[in-house]
């Protein structure tokens, strides 16, 4: 049934990473995906796949629910592969009818796959990780800097909080009113786009009006329970960071240092291998 | 002064058509005085649209009065610097309990209260466990409010109410959209905090059977009070009840209908217990 749905995708399990504060997983994970386009060339990738087998062995979430992200940009991703492979001009690899492949085109089109990859694996890892509840304390205490220029930060995030308490229950709304305007012969699922168009009125005017009523009587509902904004306001789960969340910002920050450091000291490494191959040979 | 006290309130709304002008007056709330003194068990009866919704959000200083005064625990609802106070002595259960609950946790939501108080956080945690022990859903503390019943989650609302440690509850018709079962879990909760902790409940309904335990009963009809009294004194009139289109409870009605019978029944009995006792004695009487 609808009202089975999970929100986001959470993955409960008992770990290190799901223990953590929501900003050290907010915060890691932007920082990695900036260091995804910081890395050029194969030594930072390895630093980066090193890393992120360690850290999703750490999690306790199955390798497989990681990959479910990947599906939705499958066909996104063949295509920057598939344009990078061919449009990108330079010295010609070889030839297949008229399109060239090139040695940058091919270099591209790998950096950029692993890229995208990672960049998705990455963030599964938090959002697998962390409620979406969570997301949005952290989200509000992250931001809070930003209450300085007006930006009503915990008012984004209590809207946020409400819309993830009322998915389910307008998911749930929206299939009572669909089975009613059935009932009634409303057809949803024949004609053209237009005609679908059109079926889908009786279902949303409805909706609409009920996620209004219900708009209503909540905020009467939060007023009486003497909310009014964020001002005066206590924590019922304060944000606080433990220990194990200062050792996580330390080996992110090893990460990224040990990242670049591959990077520079790449032609470095090549030029040793180079010669260890060559005198072996 | 009680607790609550209601002086000559008079509430009107304006009706207006589609371009703003003014097109009548209706009064919801019509020339209503009562006080309750704390500790009590009161219950407003009415049908619909008899003005005890509208009533009740004034005693919570949801609405404000047109004319007229309302006081909380001493304090006008009127004035600006005590609505806080207010809302805090005089909490309120409002009839859906999917539109009450802002969080998506069981214990989230019956902190959000204590939260906005700005209840330090060891004291929520107190708050919290207490209030959910007292309404009997401390075993639901970690679920989603989706997954439980009608019941359930009203009485999850009532724990959200009584973490902000009011000295009066409102329950504006809780249970007019719960199953026998829920209602009655309702009640049950309801009656154990006006026993145990004290609470005065004004319980709003259009259900007989919920305001029997009650000390006293208001009903209302055109925003009027029309009757009031113990929940015996009311009920002993039931033709007047009928012709205000409320319902009697069963074994009252049957009481009553034997004595008009000729049957020297009393009026006004409330429980299957009183009615046995009565029927015994007319037995008696009889044979």
């Amino acid at each position: 049934m609808l009202r089975d749905i999970t929100l986001g995708q959470y993955y409960q399990a008992d770990s290190v990473i799901h223990r953590l504060d929501p900003r050290v997983k907010l915060g890691s994970t932007i920082l990695f995906i900036i260091s995804l386009f910081v890395f050029d060339g194969a030594a930072g990738y390895i630093v980066a796949a090193v890393f992120l087998t360690l850290v999703i062995n750490l999690s306790k979430v199955p390798f497989r629910f990681m990959v479910k992200g990947m599906k939705a940009i499958v066909f996104l991703l063949m295509i920057t592969v598939v344009f990078n492979l061919f449009l990108t001009p330079g010295e010609p690899l070889f030839t297949i009818w008229k399109l060239k492949i090139t040695k940058e085109g091919l270099r591209l089109a790998v950096l950029l796959a692993v890229r995208l990859s990672f960049l998705i694996i990455g963030s599964s890892i938090m959002t697998l990780t962390t409620t979406p509840n969570q997301l949005t304390d952290g989200l509000e205490k992250m931001l809070h800097p930003l209450n300085r220029i007006k930006v009503p930060v915990h008012e984004i995030a209590m809207m946020m909080s409400i819309a993830l308490r009322f998915i389910p229950i307008l998911m749930e709304e929206t299939d009572k009113i669909m089975k009613a305007q059935l009932a009634r012969c409303a057809d949803f699922d024949s004609g053209n786009i237009i005609k679908r168009a059109k079926g889908l009125v009786p279902l949303l005017v409805p909706l609409f009006i009920s996620a209004f009523r219900r708009a209503n009587d909540l905020a009467m509902a939060m007023e009486a329970r003497c909310y009014r904004g964020g001002e005066h306001r206590t924590k019922m789960k304060p944000l606080h960071y433990a220990r194990r969340d200062f050792i996580a910002y330390a080996v992110v920050a090893c990460y990224l240092v040990i990242g670049v450091a591959a990077g520079r000291l790449e032609p470095v490494l090549l030029a040793f291998v180079g010669i260890t191959g060559g005198v072996s040979v | 002064m009680g607790i609550i006290k209601v002086k000559d309130l008079i509430f009107e709304y304006i009706r207006r058509d589609e371009e703003g002008n003014v097109e009548g007056i209706t009064t919801a709330v019509d020339n209503v005085s009562l006080d309750v003194s704390q500790g009590d068990f009161v219950a407003i009866l009415g049908h619909n649209g008899s003005g005890k919704s509208t009533l009740a959000k004034h005693l919570n200083a949801i609405l404000y009065p047109t004319e007229g005064t309302v006081w909380v625990d001493g304090k006008d609802t009127q004035k600006d610097e005590y609505i806080w106070d207010i809302r805090q002595t005089a909490g309120m259960v409002f009839q859906n309990p999917d539109n009450q609950i802002i969080g998506q946790i069981v214990e989230e939501d019956v902190g959000f209260g204590p939260e906005n108080m700005g209840v330090p956080t060891k004291e929520i945690w107190e708050r919290v466990d207490e209030s959910l022990k007292a309404v009997g859903m401390y075993e639901f503390r970690h679920y989603s409010p989706n997954k439980l019943s009608g019941g359930q989650k009203q009485r999850v609302s009532i724990a959200g109410v009584i973490a902000m440690h009011p000295k009066c509850i409102i329950l504006d018709e809780p249970t007019a959209m719960l199953d026998p079962k829920g209602r009655r879990e309702v009640i049950r909760a309801v009656r154990a905090l006006n026993d145990v902790e004290r609470i005065t409940v004004i319980l709003i309904t259009h259900y007989m059977e919920e305001v029997i335990y009650a000390d006293k009963v208001f009903v209302m009809d055109q925003g009027k009070i029309t009757l009031q009294g113990t929940p015996r004194e009311v009920f002993s009139k039931v033709e007047r009840l009928k012709a205000l289109r409320l319902d009697v409870p069963q074994v009252t009605l049957l009481a009553h209908e034997l004595r008009q019978e000729g049957f020297p029944m009393p009026e006004g009995v409330l429980t299957k217990e009183e009615f046995r006792v009565a029927l015994d004695n007319c037995v008696n009487k009889l044979f």
